[in-house]
Protein backbone atom coordinates (compact mmCIF):
# COMPACT_ATOMS: atom_id res chain seq x y z
CA UNK A 1 0.00 0.00 0.00
CA UNK A 2 3.09 2.45 1.27
CA UNK A 3 4.67 1.96 -1.98
CA UNK A 4 1.85 2.78 -4.12
CA UNK A 5 1.15 5.76 -2.22
CA UNK A 6 4.76 7.08 -3.05
CA UNK A 7 4.33 6.20 -6.25
CA UNK A 8 1.26 8.42 -6.80
CA UNK A 9 2.58 10.91 -5.30
CA UNK A 10 5.56 10.92 -7.17
CA UNK A 11 3.46 10.95 -10.24
CA UNK A 12 1.88 14.39 -9.17
CA UNK A 13 5.11 15.67 -8.34
CA UNK A 14 6.22 15.09 -11.94
CA UNK A 15 2.87 16.70 -13.27
CA UNK A 16 3.48 19.41 -11.32
CA UNK A 17 7.04 19.67 -13.14
CA UNK A 18 5.42 19.46 -16.38
CA UNK A 19 2.13 20.61 -16.45
CA UNK A 20 2.83 24.45 -16.90
CA UNK A 21 5.63 23.70 -19.68
CA UNK A 22 3.33 21.34 -21.70
CA UNK A 23 0.48 24.01 -21.57
CA UNK A 24 3.22 26.59 -23.01
CA UNK A 25 3.74 24.35 -25.90
CA UNK A 26 0.16 24.06 -26.49
CA UNK A 27 -0.87 27.64 -26.54
CA UNK A 28 1.82 28.32 -29.27
CA UNK A 29 -0.14 26.49 -31.74
CA UNK A 30 -3.37 28.28 -30.41
CA UNK A 31 -4.66 29.95 -33.47
CA UNK A 32 -6.48 32.55 -31.34
CA UNK A 33 -4.68 35.81 -31.06
CA UNK A 34 -4.62 35.92 -27.45
CA UNK A 35 -2.10 33.97 -25.95
CA UNK A 36 -4.48 32.42 -23.58
CA UNK A 37 -7.64 30.01 -23.68
CA UNK A 38 -9.53 29.06 -25.27
CA UNK A 39 -7.93 26.97 -27.97
CA UNK A 40 -9.74 28.21 -31.12
CA UNK A 41 -7.53 25.98 -33.61
CA UNK A 42 -4.11 24.75 -34.42
CA UNK A 43 -1.49 27.40 -36.17
CA UNK A 44 2.06 27.77 -36.92
CA UNK A 45 1.33 31.65 -37.37
CA UNK A 46 2.67 32.18 -34.12
CA UNK A 47 5.93 30.85 -35.05
CA UNK A 48 5.95 32.40 -38.23
CA UNK A 49 5.49 35.85 -36.36
CA UNK A 50 8.63 35.04 -34.58
CA UNK A 51 10.46 34.37 -37.88
CA UNK A 52 9.54 37.70 -38.54
CA UNK A 53 10.06 39.75 -35.24
CA UNK A 54 13.23 41.51 -35.89
CA UNK A 55 13.99 42.27 -32.09
CA UNK A 56 13.28 38.82 -31.36
CA UNK A 57 15.75 37.45 -34.12
CA UNK A 58 18.60 40.10 -32.68
CA UNK A 59 18.00 39.16 -29.11
CA UNK A 60 18.55 35.25 -30.72
CA UNK A 61 22.43 36.27 -32.29
CA UNK A 62 23.60 37.92 -29.23
CA UNK A 63 22.20 34.79 -26.91
CA UNK A 64 24.00 32.66 -29.50
CA UNK A 65 27.28 34.43 -29.71
CA UNK A 66 27.44 35.36 -25.88
CA UNK A 67 26.78 31.42 -24.97
CA UNK A 68 29.42 29.92 -27.20
CA UNK A 69 32.04 32.66 -26.34
CA UNK A 70 31.21 32.04 -22.55
CA UNK A 71 31.36 28.08 -23.29
CA UNK A 72 34.18 28.86 -25.56
CA UNK A 73 36.67 30.65 -22.28
CA UNK A 74 34.52 28.64 -19.44
CA UNK A 75 35.36 25.45 -20.70
CA UNK A 76 38.92 26.40 -21.61
CA UNK A 77 39.67 27.51 -17.87
CA UNK A 78 37.56 24.80 -16.19
CA UNK A 79 39.23 22.06 -18.26
CA UNK A 80 42.61 22.98 -16.83
CA UNK A 81 41.75 23.98 -13.34
CA UNK A 82 39.95 20.61 -13.54
CA UNK A 83 43.15 18.45 -15.08
CA UNK A 84 45.21 20.28 -12.20
CA UNK A 85 42.80 19.58 -9.41
CA UNK A 86 41.89 15.14 -10.82
CA UNK A 87 45.66 14.38 -11.74
CA UNK A 88 48.10 16.20 -9.35
CA UNK A 89 48.08 16.34 -5.65
CA UNK A 90 47.36 20.10 -4.89
CA UNK A 91 48.16 21.39 -1.34
CA UNK A 92 45.32 23.10 0.26
CA UNK A 93 42.82 21.34 -2.35
CA UNK A 94 39.64 21.59 -0.07
CA UNK A 95 40.29 25.73 0.04
CA UNK A 96 41.08 25.92 -3.94
CA UNK A 97 38.15 23.70 -4.64
CA UNK A 98 35.66 25.77 -2.20
CA UNK A 99 37.71 29.19 -4.22
CA UNK A 100 36.58 27.85 -7.25
CA UNK A 101 33.20 26.63 -6.86
CA UNK A 102 32.87 30.00 -4.45
CA UNK A 103 31.10 31.86 -7.39
CA UNK A 104 27.63 29.41 -7.12
CA UNK A 105 27.59 30.27 -2.82
CA UNK A 106 27.68 33.82 -3.46
CA UNK A 107 23.83 34.94 -4.18
CA UNK A 108 23.93 36.17 -8.39
CA UNK A 109 22.64 39.51 -7.53
CA UNK A 110 25.74 40.19 -5.42
CA UNK A 111 27.84 38.69 -7.63
CA UNK A 112 26.50 41.04 -10.46
CA UNK A 113 26.61 44.09 -8.20
CA UNK A 114 29.83 43.19 -7.69
CA UNK A 115 31.54 42.88 -10.56
CA UNK A 116 29.43 45.90 -12.21
CA UNK A 117 30.39 48.36 -9.88
CA UNK A 118 33.85 47.43 -9.71
CA UNK A 119 34.30 47.26 -13.90
CA UNK A 120 32.63 50.51 -13.69
CA UNK A 121 34.96 51.85 -11.47
CA UNK A 122 37.81 50.98 -13.90
CA UNK A 123 36.08 52.01 -16.79
CA UNK A 124 34.71 49.66 -18.57
CA UNK A 125 30.80 50.27 -19.15
CA UNK A 126 28.12 48.72 -19.92
CA UNK A 127 28.66 46.52 -22.31
CA UNK A 128 29.05 42.97 -23.99
CA UNK A 129 32.33 42.67 -22.66
CA UNK A 130 31.10 43.02 -19.15
CA UNK A 131 28.16 40.32 -20.09
CA UNK A 132 31.01 38.07 -21.36
CA UNK A 133 33.00 38.54 -18.09
CA UNK A 134 29.65 37.87 -16.31
CA UNK A 135 28.91 34.58 -17.28
CA UNK A 136 32.24 33.53 -17.56
CA UNK A 137 32.18 33.65 -14.05
CA UNK A 138 28.98 32.02 -12.69
CA UNK A 139 29.35 29.11 -15.03
CA UNK A 140 32.78 28.46 -14.44
CA UNK A 141 31.98 26.48 -11.35
CA UNK A 142 29.50 23.93 -12.98
CA UNK A 143 31.88 23.49 -15.85
CA UNK A 144 34.41 22.38 -13.06
CA UNK A 145 32.09 20.32 -11.64
CA UNK A 146 30.84 18.68 -13.98
CA UNK A 147 34.68 17.73 -16.03
CA UNK A 148 36.09 17.06 -12.87
CA UNK A 149 34.27 14.11 -12.17
CA UNK A 150 34.17 12.95 -16.02
CA UNK A 151 37.89 13.49 -15.71
CA UNK A 152 37.92 11.15 -12.82
CA UNK A 153 37.50 8.22 -14.79
CA UNK A 154 40.84 8.92 -17.48
CA UNK A 155 43.84 6.96 -16.02
CA UNK A 156 46.79 8.59 -16.05
CA UNK A 157 48.82 5.64 -16.75
CA UNK A 158 47.43 5.37 -20.52
CA UNK A 159 49.31 8.29 -21.12
CA UNK A 160 52.58 7.37 -19.70
CA UNK A 161 52.20 3.35 -21.58
CA UNK A 162 52.07 5.26 -24.55
CA UNK A 163 54.75 7.80 -23.91
CA UNK A 164 56.93 4.60 -22.67
CA UNK A 165 56.05 3.42 -25.84
CA UNK A 166 57.47 5.75 -28.19
CA UNK A 167 54.92 8.38 -28.88
CA UNK A 168 55.62 11.87 -28.10
CA UNK A 169 53.72 14.37 -25.97
CA UNK A 170 52.05 15.52 -29.23
CA UNK A 171 51.01 12.31 -30.50
CA UNK A 172 49.91 10.88 -26.82
CA UNK A 173 47.95 13.84 -26.43
CA UNK A 174 45.83 13.55 -30.27
CA UNK A 175 45.74 10.18 -29.58
CA UNK A 176 45.08 8.99 -26.11
CA UNK A 177 44.29 12.42 -24.04
CA UNK A 178 42.39 14.32 -26.05
CA UNK A 179 40.12 11.51 -27.36
CA UNK A 180 39.54 10.35 -23.70
CA UNK A 181 38.92 14.04 -22.46
CA UNK A 182 36.50 14.58 -25.43
CA UNK A 183 33.31 13.60 -23.76
CA UNK A 184 34.24 15.64 -20.38
CA UNK A 185 35.29 19.52 -22.79
CA UNK A 186 31.80 18.78 -24.58
CA UNK A 187 30.25 17.77 -21.81
CA UNK A 188 31.35 21.12 -20.05
CA UNK A 189 30.98 23.59 -22.74
CA UNK A 190 27.63 22.42 -23.40
CA UNK A 191 26.77 23.35 -20.21
CA UNK A 192 28.31 26.36 -20.05
CA UNK A 193 26.30 27.44 -23.20
CA UNK A 194 22.79 26.34 -21.74
CA UNK A 195 23.20 28.11 -18.38
CA UNK A 196 24.48 31.24 -20.16
CA UNK A 197 21.81 31.31 -22.45
CA UNK A 198 18.77 31.05 -19.85
CA UNK A 199 20.55 33.48 -17.59
CA UNK A 200 17.96 36.48 -16.78
CA UNK A 201 19.41 37.50 -12.90
CA UNK A 202 22.75 38.83 -13.68
CA UNK A 203 21.99 39.77 -17.50
CA UNK A 204 19.76 41.97 -16.07
CA UNK A 205 22.43 44.03 -14.43
CA UNK A 206 25.21 43.78 -16.82
CA UNK A 207 23.82 44.03 -20.27
CA UNK A 208 23.78 47.69 -22.25
CA UNK A 209 20.38 49.40 -22.83
CA UNK A 210 18.86 48.07 -26.54
CA UNK A 211 20.88 44.83 -26.23
CA UNK A 212 18.62 42.13 -25.55
CA UNK A 213 18.81 38.53 -25.15
CA UNK A 214 16.17 35.94 -25.33
CA UNK A 215 15.60 35.74 -21.84
CA UNK A 216 15.72 39.32 -20.86
CA UNK A 217 13.54 39.93 -24.52
CA UNK A 218 11.09 37.65 -22.97
CA UNK A 219 10.88 39.82 -19.84
CA UNK A 220 10.41 42.88 -21.60
CA UNK A 221 7.57 41.51 -23.59
CA UNK A 222 6.23 39.71 -20.19
CA UNK A 223 5.24 43.70 -19.27
CA UNK A 224 2.53 44.11 -21.94
CA UNK A 225 0.60 40.80 -21.85
CA UNK A 226 1.11 37.14 -22.46
CA UNK A 227 1.17 37.04 -26.45
CA UNK A 228 0.91 33.98 -28.22
CA UNK A 229 4.74 35.09 -29.71
CA UNK A 230 6.05 34.41 -26.07
CA UNK A 231 4.62 30.86 -25.92
CA UNK A 232 5.91 29.87 -29.40
CA UNK A 233 9.21 31.69 -28.25
CA UNK A 234 9.32 29.70 -25.12
CA UNK A 235 8.63 26.67 -27.32
CA UNK A 236 11.58 27.30 -29.37
CA UNK A 237 13.46 27.69 -26.12
CA UNK A 238 12.34 24.39 -24.39
CA UNK A 239 13.34 22.66 -27.75
CA UNK A 240 16.97 24.53 -27.61
CA UNK A 241 17.38 23.88 -24.11
CA UNK A 242 16.30 20.44 -23.66
CA UNK A 243 17.43 19.48 -26.96
CA UNK A 244 20.83 20.27 -27.26
CA UNK A 245 21.92 18.73 -23.62
CA UNK A 246 19.94 15.25 -25.17
CA UNK A 247 21.76 15.60 -28.36
CA UNK A 248 24.87 16.20 -26.07
CA UNK A 249 24.75 13.41 -24.16
CA UNK A 250 23.88 11.27 -26.61
CA UNK A 251 26.99 12.14 -28.53
CA UNK A 252 29.22 11.87 -25.31
CA UNK A 253 28.08 8.06 -25.22
CA UNK A 254 28.76 7.30 -28.18
CA UNK A 255 32.14 9.24 -28.28
CA UNK A 256 33.05 7.21 -25.03
CA UNK A 257 31.74 3.81 -26.22
CA UNK A 258 34.25 4.55 -29.47
CA UNK A 259 37.31 5.72 -27.05
CA UNK A 260 36.33 2.07 -24.95
CA UNK A 261 35.96 3.71 -21.46
CA UNK B 1 37.86 23.39 -31.44
CA UNK B 2 39.75 26.67 -29.86
CA UNK B 3 39.79 25.72 -26.11
CA UNK B 4 41.62 22.51 -27.36
CA UNK B 5 44.37 24.11 -28.75
CA UNK B 6 44.50 26.37 -25.85
CA UNK B 7 44.52 23.56 -23.59
CA UNK B 8 47.30 21.11 -25.89
CA UNK B 9 49.66 24.90 -26.06
CA UNK B 10 49.35 24.81 -21.88
CA UNK B 11 49.79 21.07 -21.79
CA UNK B 12 53.28 21.20 -23.99
CA UNK B 13 54.55 24.07 -22.57
CA UNK B 14 54.58 22.09 -19.48
CA UNK B 15 56.01 19.12 -20.37
CA UNK B 16 59.05 19.24 -19.10
CA UNK B 17 61.51 17.60 -21.67
CA UNK B 18 63.75 14.93 -19.68
CA UNK B 19 67.33 14.86 -19.87
CA UNK B 20 68.87 12.16 -22.68
CA UNK B 21 70.02 9.40 -21.25
CA UNK B 22 73.45 9.28 -21.94
CA UNK B 23 75.59 6.35 -23.15
CA UNK B 24 78.55 6.08 -20.70
CA UNK B 25 77.08 4.15 -17.64
CA UNK B 26 79.42 6.11 -15.52
CA UNK B 27 77.01 8.54 -14.70
CA UNK B 28 74.12 6.64 -15.19
CA UNK B 29 72.96 6.94 -11.42
CA UNK B 30 73.54 10.97 -11.65
CA UNK B 31 71.13 11.18 -14.49
CA UNK B 32 68.67 8.86 -13.15
CA UNK B 33 68.75 10.97 -9.94
CA UNK B 34 68.08 14.47 -12.50
CA UNK B 35 65.33 12.58 -13.74
CA UNK B 36 63.50 12.00 -11.03
CA UNK B 37 64.29 15.16 -9.62
CA UNK B 38 62.80 17.11 -12.39
CA UNK B 39 59.63 15.34 -12.54
CA UNK B 40 59.61 15.82 -9.32
CA UNK B 41 59.47 19.22 -9.80
CA UNK B 42 57.05 19.01 -12.44
CA UNK B 43 54.50 17.82 -10.46
CA UNK B 44 54.42 20.42 -8.09
CA UNK B 45 54.68 23.18 -10.42
CA UNK B 46 52.20 21.86 -12.99
CA UNK B 47 49.12 21.66 -10.93
CA UNK B 48 49.64 26.09 -10.19
CA UNK B 49 49.94 26.45 -13.82
CA UNK B 50 47.07 24.76 -14.73
CA UNK B 51 45.39 26.52 -11.73
CA UNK B 52 46.42 29.93 -12.72
CA UNK B 53 43.87 30.99 -15.39
CA UNK B 54 41.14 30.20 -13.28
CA UNK B 55 41.92 31.10 -10.16
CA UNK B 56 42.92 35.02 -12.02
CA UNK B 57 39.52 34.97 -13.28
CA UNK B 58 37.70 33.99 -9.76
CA UNK B 59 40.05 36.45 -8.01
CA UNK B 60 39.54 39.29 -10.45
CA UNK B 61 36.10 39.16 -11.47
CA UNK B 62 34.44 38.01 -7.91
CA UNK B 63 36.78 38.51 -4.66
CA UNK B 64 38.26 41.56 -5.79
CA UNK B 65 35.21 43.02 -6.92
CA UNK B 66 33.32 41.81 -3.69
CA UNK B 67 36.05 43.50 -1.33
CA UNK B 68 35.30 47.10 -4.02
CA UNK B 69 32.06 46.78 -2.88
CA UNK B 70 33.01 46.73 1.14
CA UNK B 71 34.71 50.11 0.40
CA UNK B 72 31.94 51.35 -2.12
CA UNK B 73 29.09 51.06 0.15
CA UNK B 74 31.11 53.61 2.26
CA UNK B 75 30.58 55.98 -0.36
CA UNK B 76 28.09 58.96 -0.61
CA UNK B 77 26.16 59.41 -3.50
CA UNK B 78 25.27 63.03 -3.33
CA UNK B 79 22.97 65.23 -4.77
CA UNK B 80 24.32 66.16 -7.89
CA UNK B 81 24.18 62.26 -8.70
CA UNK B 82 28.17 61.90 -8.26
CA UNK B 83 29.39 59.81 -6.02
CA UNK B 84 31.66 60.84 -3.32
CA UNK B 85 34.54 58.64 -2.00
CA UNK B 86 35.71 58.67 1.55
CA UNK B 87 34.42 56.59 4.87
CA UNK B 88 30.62 57.79 5.33
CA UNK B 89 28.07 55.24 7.51
CA UNK B 90 25.10 56.91 6.18
CA UNK B 91 24.19 53.85 3.72
CA UNK B 92 24.95 51.46 6.13
CA UNK B 93 22.87 53.50 9.26
CA UNK B 94 20.17 53.55 6.03
CA UNK B 95 20.13 49.67 5.62
CA UNK B 96 20.20 49.05 9.35
CA UNK B 97 18.25 51.08 10.84
CA UNK B 98 15.39 51.71 8.20
CA UNK B 99 12.16 49.21 9.03
CA UNK B 100 11.27 49.19 5.51
CA UNK B 101 14.48 47.42 4.65
CA UNK B 102 13.92 45.47 8.00
CA UNK B 103 10.50 44.18 6.83
CA UNK B 104 11.51 43.06 3.41
CA UNK B 105 14.35 41.25 4.44
CA UNK B 106 12.30 39.33 7.27
CA UNK B 107 9.48 38.83 4.35
CA UNK B 108 12.50 37.64 2.16
CA UNK B 109 13.23 34.94 4.66
CA UNK B 110 9.68 34.19 5.32
CA UNK B 111 9.25 32.98 1.62
CA UNK B 112 12.52 31.46 1.07
CA UNK B 113 11.65 29.38 4.22
CA UNK B 114 8.30 28.44 2.85
CA UNK B 115 9.64 27.66 0.24
CA UNK B 116 12.60 25.85 0.95
CA UNK B 117 9.79 23.19 3.24
CA UNK B 118 7.41 22.87 0.26
CA UNK B 119 10.22 21.89 -2.15
CA UNK B 120 11.36 18.96 0.98
CA UNK B 121 7.66 18.11 1.44
CA UNK B 122 7.20 17.35 -2.03
CA UNK B 123 10.70 16.53 -3.10
CA UNK B 124 11.88 13.93 -0.50
CA UNK B 125 9.06 11.42 -1.32
CA UNK B 126 9.81 11.79 -5.00
CA UNK B 127 13.46 11.22 -4.39
CA UNK B 128 12.63 8.19 -2.14
CA UNK B 129 10.75 6.77 -5.33
CA UNK B 130 13.23 7.22 -7.96
CA UNK B 131 15.88 5.65 -5.55
CA UNK B 132 14.27 2.65 -4.42
CA UNK B 133 12.18 2.21 -8.17
CA UNK B 134 12.74 -1.23 -10.10
CA UNK B 135 12.47 0.60 -13.40
CA UNK B 136 14.84 2.40 -14.60
CA UNK B 137 16.36 4.73 -12.17
CA UNK B 138 18.11 6.91 -15.02
CA UNK B 139 15.25 7.56 -17.26
CA UNK B 140 12.82 8.68 -14.27
CA UNK B 141 16.32 11.33 -13.13
CA UNK B 142 16.38 12.49 -16.43
CA UNK B 143 12.83 13.26 -17.03
CA UNK B 144 12.92 15.36 -13.44
CA UNK B 145 16.24 17.32 -14.66
CA UNK B 146 13.94 17.99 -18.10
CA UNK B 147 12.58 20.91 -16.54
CA UNK B 148 15.76 21.77 -14.53
CA UNK B 149 17.51 22.41 -18.70
CA UNK B 150 14.53 24.51 -19.49
CA UNK B 151 14.46 28.21 -19.22
CA UNK B 152 14.02 29.76 -15.60
CA UNK B 153 11.58 32.78 -16.87
CA UNK B 154 10.26 30.38 -19.85
CA UNK B 155 8.86 28.26 -16.15
CA UNK B 156 8.45 31.38 -13.98
CA UNK B 157 5.73 32.61 -16.93
CA UNK B 158 4.43 29.45 -17.44
CA UNK B 159 2.15 30.07 -14.59
CA UNK B 160 0.90 32.69 -16.21
CA UNK B 161 -1.12 30.39 -18.59
CA UNK B 162 -2.17 27.85 -15.76
CA UNK B 163 -3.53 30.77 -13.38
CA UNK B 164 -4.33 34.11 -15.03
CA UNK B 165 -7.64 35.65 -16.08
CA UNK B 166 -7.79 33.39 -18.99
CA UNK B 167 -5.67 30.78 -17.70
CA UNK B 168 -5.96 26.72 -18.07
CA UNK B 169 -7.86 26.88 -14.02
CA UNK B 170 -10.38 29.99 -14.70
CA UNK B 171 -11.14 28.02 -17.96
CA UNK B 172 -12.01 25.10 -16.19
CA UNK B 173 -13.58 26.49 -13.66
CA UNK B 174 -15.78 28.15 -15.46
CA UNK B 175 -16.60 25.37 -18.00
CA UNK B 176 -17.40 23.46 -14.94
CA UNK B 177 -19.88 25.88 -13.85
CA UNK B 178 -17.78 25.96 -10.28
CA UNK B 179 -17.40 29.97 -10.99
CA UNK B 180 -19.35 32.29 -13.43
CA UNK B 181 -16.50 35.07 -13.35
CA UNK B 182 -12.95 34.48 -13.46
CA UNK B 183 -10.82 35.23 -10.64
CA UNK B 184 -7.46 36.39 -10.49
CA UNK B 185 -5.32 34.06 -8.52
CA UNK B 186 -2.05 35.78 -9.74
CA UNK B 187 0.13 38.15 -8.54
CA UNK B 188 0.31 37.64 -4.91
CA UNK B 189 2.50 35.82 -2.16
CA UNK B 190 1.47 32.76 -3.04
CA UNK B 191 2.05 32.81 -6.65
CA UNK B 192 5.84 33.71 -6.18
CA UNK B 193 6.34 30.64 -3.68
CA UNK B 194 4.68 28.25 -6.44
CA UNK B 195 6.90 30.00 -9.14
CA UNK B 196 10.28 29.22 -7.36
CA UNK B 197 8.84 25.85 -5.88
CA UNK B 198 8.90 24.88 -9.57
CA UNK B 199 12.22 26.31 -10.08
CA UNK B 200 13.87 24.95 -7.25
CA UNK B 201 12.29 21.61 -6.65
CA UNK B 202 14.60 19.67 -8.82
CA UNK B 203 17.87 20.76 -6.79
CA UNK B 204 15.88 19.22 -3.71
CA UNK B 205 14.80 16.30 -5.45
CA UNK B 206 18.65 15.78 -6.62
CA UNK B 207 20.57 16.26 -3.80
CA UNK B 208 18.13 14.04 -1.78
CA UNK B 209 18.39 11.39 -4.56
CA UNK B 210 22.00 11.14 -4.47
CA UNK B 211 22.38 10.30 -0.52
CA UNK B 212 19.24 7.95 -1.13
CA UNK B 213 20.75 6.18 -3.97
CA UNK B 214 24.21 5.74 -1.45
CA UNK B 215 22.28 3.98 1.13
CA UNK B 216 22.76 0.49 1.31
CA UNK B 217 18.68 -1.34 0.57
CA UNK B 218 19.42 -3.69 2.89
CA UNK B 219 19.86 -1.78 6.29
CA UNK B 220 15.88 -1.46 5.94
CA UNK B 221 15.34 -4.73 5.05
CA UNK B 222 17.53 -5.69 8.65
CA UNK B 223 15.79 -3.29 10.60
CA UNK B 224 12.35 -4.69 9.56
CA UNK B 225 13.58 -8.40 10.34
CA UNK B 226 14.85 -7.11 13.77
CA UNK B 227 10.99 -6.21 14.72
CA UNK B 228 10.55 -2.32 13.44
CA UNK B 229 7.61 -1.44 11.13
CA UNK B 230 8.47 -0.67 7.80
CA UNK B 231 7.69 3.13 8.62
CA UNK B 232 9.89 2.60 11.95
CA UNK B 233 12.73 1.26 9.87
CA UNK B 234 11.81 4.33 7.67
CA UNK B 235 12.58 7.14 10.08
CA UNK B 236 15.12 5.14 11.97
CA UNK B 237 17.36 4.09 9.45
CA UNK B 238 16.83 5.62 6.19
CA UNK B 239 15.75 9.47 6.90
CA UNK B 240 18.93 9.95 9.43
CA UNK B 241 21.08 8.63 6.99
CA UNK B 242 19.73 10.73 4.40
CA UNK B 243 19.73 13.85 6.30
CA UNK B 244 22.87 15.40 4.82
CA UNK B 245 21.28 15.27 1.56
CA UNK B 246 17.88 16.88 2.51
CA UNK B 247 20.43 19.92 4.29
CA UNK B 248 22.44 20.43 0.97
CA UNK B 249 19.22 20.62 -1.04
CA UNK B 250 17.24 22.82 1.72
CA UNK B 251 20.45 25.25 1.76
CA UNK B 252 20.18 25.35 -2.43
CA UNK B 253 17.08 25.88 -2.35
CA UNK B 254 16.91 28.96 0.70
CA UNK B 255 19.98 30.39 -0.55
CA UNK B 256 18.30 30.88 -4.21
CA UNK B 257 15.24 31.58 -3.37
CA UNK B 258 16.29 34.25 -1.17
CA UNK B 259 18.09 35.74 -3.74
CA UNK B 260 16.14 36.13 -6.32
CA UNK B 261 14.22 39.06 -7.88
CA UNK B 262 12.90 38.29 -11.22
CA UNK B 263 10.33 35.39 -9.80
CA UNK B 264 8.55 38.41 -7.70
CA UNK B 265 8.30 40.51 -10.64
CA UNK B 266 6.68 38.29 -12.74
CA UNK B 267 4.27 36.56 -10.66
CA UNK B 268 4.32 39.03 -7.35
CA UNK B 269 2.10 41.61 -6.66
CA UNK B 270 3.86 45.52 -5.84
CA UNK B 271 3.70 44.26 -2.24
CA UNK B 272 5.78 41.07 -2.96
CA UNK B 273 9.14 42.79 -3.32
CA UNK B 274 11.83 40.68 -1.86
CA UNK B 275 15.08 41.70 -1.04
CA UNK B 276 16.85 41.56 -4.40
CA UNK B 277 14.61 43.78 -5.38
CA UNK B 278 15.50 46.53 -3.70
CA UNK B 279 19.04 45.81 -5.12
CA UNK B 280 18.32 45.94 -8.40
CA UNK B 281 16.16 49.10 -7.57
CA UNK B 282 18.57 50.95 -5.94
CA UNK B 283 21.27 50.04 -8.50
CA UNK B 284 19.26 49.87 -11.97
CA UNK B 285 16.29 52.52 -11.44
CA UNK B 286 17.94 55.02 -8.82
CA UNK B 287 21.47 54.65 -9.53
CA UNK B 288 22.25 54.82 -5.90
CA UNK B 289 25.28 52.57 -6.49
CA UNK B 290 26.96 53.24 -2.72
CA UNK B 291 23.38 52.17 -1.38
CA UNK B 292 23.04 49.29 -3.36
CA UNK B 293 26.54 48.30 -2.37
CA UNK B 294 25.36 48.15 0.90
CA UNK B 295 21.92 46.21 0.41
CA UNK B 296 24.40 44.06 -1.45
CA UNK B 297 26.27 43.23 1.57
CA UNK B 298 23.61 42.42 3.88
CA UNK B 299 22.01 39.87 1.97
CA UNK B 300 25.54 38.11 1.23
CA UNK B 301 25.91 38.60 5.01
CA UNK B 302 22.70 36.79 5.89
CA UNK B 303 22.79 34.08 2.80
CA UNK B 304 26.98 33.59 3.90
CA UNK B 305 26.13 33.31 7.68
CA UNK B 306 23.75 30.35 6.41
CA UNK B 307 26.56 28.53 4.41
CA UNK B 308 28.89 28.90 6.65
CA UNK B 309 27.23 27.21 9.22
CA UNK B 310 26.11 24.26 7.12
CA UNK B 311 29.55 24.39 5.95
CA UNK B 312 30.95 24.10 10.15
CA UNK B 313 28.69 20.53 10.36
CA UNK B 314 27.86 19.29 7.27
CA UNK B 315 31.09 20.24 4.95
CA UNK B 316 31.11 21.32 1.38
CA UNK B 317 31.59 17.77 -0.04
CA UNK B 318 27.66 16.62 -0.07
CA UNK B 319 27.10 20.11 -2.02
CA UNK B 320 28.83 19.29 -4.50
CA UNK B 321 28.17 15.90 -4.70
CA UNK B 322 24.38 17.04 -5.83
CA UNK B 323 25.79 19.89 -7.74
CA UNK B 324 28.06 17.67 -10.12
Amino acid sequence: MGWHLIRGYALLVYVFMFLPVAVVVLLSFNASQFGSFPITGVSLRWFGELAQNEAILRAFRTSIILGLLTALISTTLGVLASLALVRYRVPGENVISTLLIAPILVPEVVLAVALLLFLNFLGVNKSFGLLLFGHVIFTLPFVILVVQARLMAIRRDVEEAAMSLGASPVQTFFQITLPLMLPAVLAGALFAFTISFDDITGTLFWKPGGVETVPTQIFAMLRNSISPEINALGTVMIVMTVGLPLLGAAAARILSKKSGT
Amino acid sequence: MVPIFTILIIYLLNENHLPKVPSNPNCLTATLRDILMSIEARERRQPWILLSPALTAITLLLFVPLLFIVVYSFWLRTATGADQSGFFLDNWREALSDPFYRDILLFTLKIAAITTLVCAVMGYPAAYFIARSRGNKAVLLLLLMLPFWISYIIRTMSWINILGVSGALNTFLIWTGVISEPIQMLYNQTTVILGLVHFLLPFMILNVFVSLDGIDVTLEDAATSLGATRWEAFVQVTLPLSLPGLAAGGLLCFVLAAGTYITPLVLGGPTDAMFANLVYEAIITQLNWPLGSALSLMLLAVLGLLVMIYNRYLGMAQLMKGLG
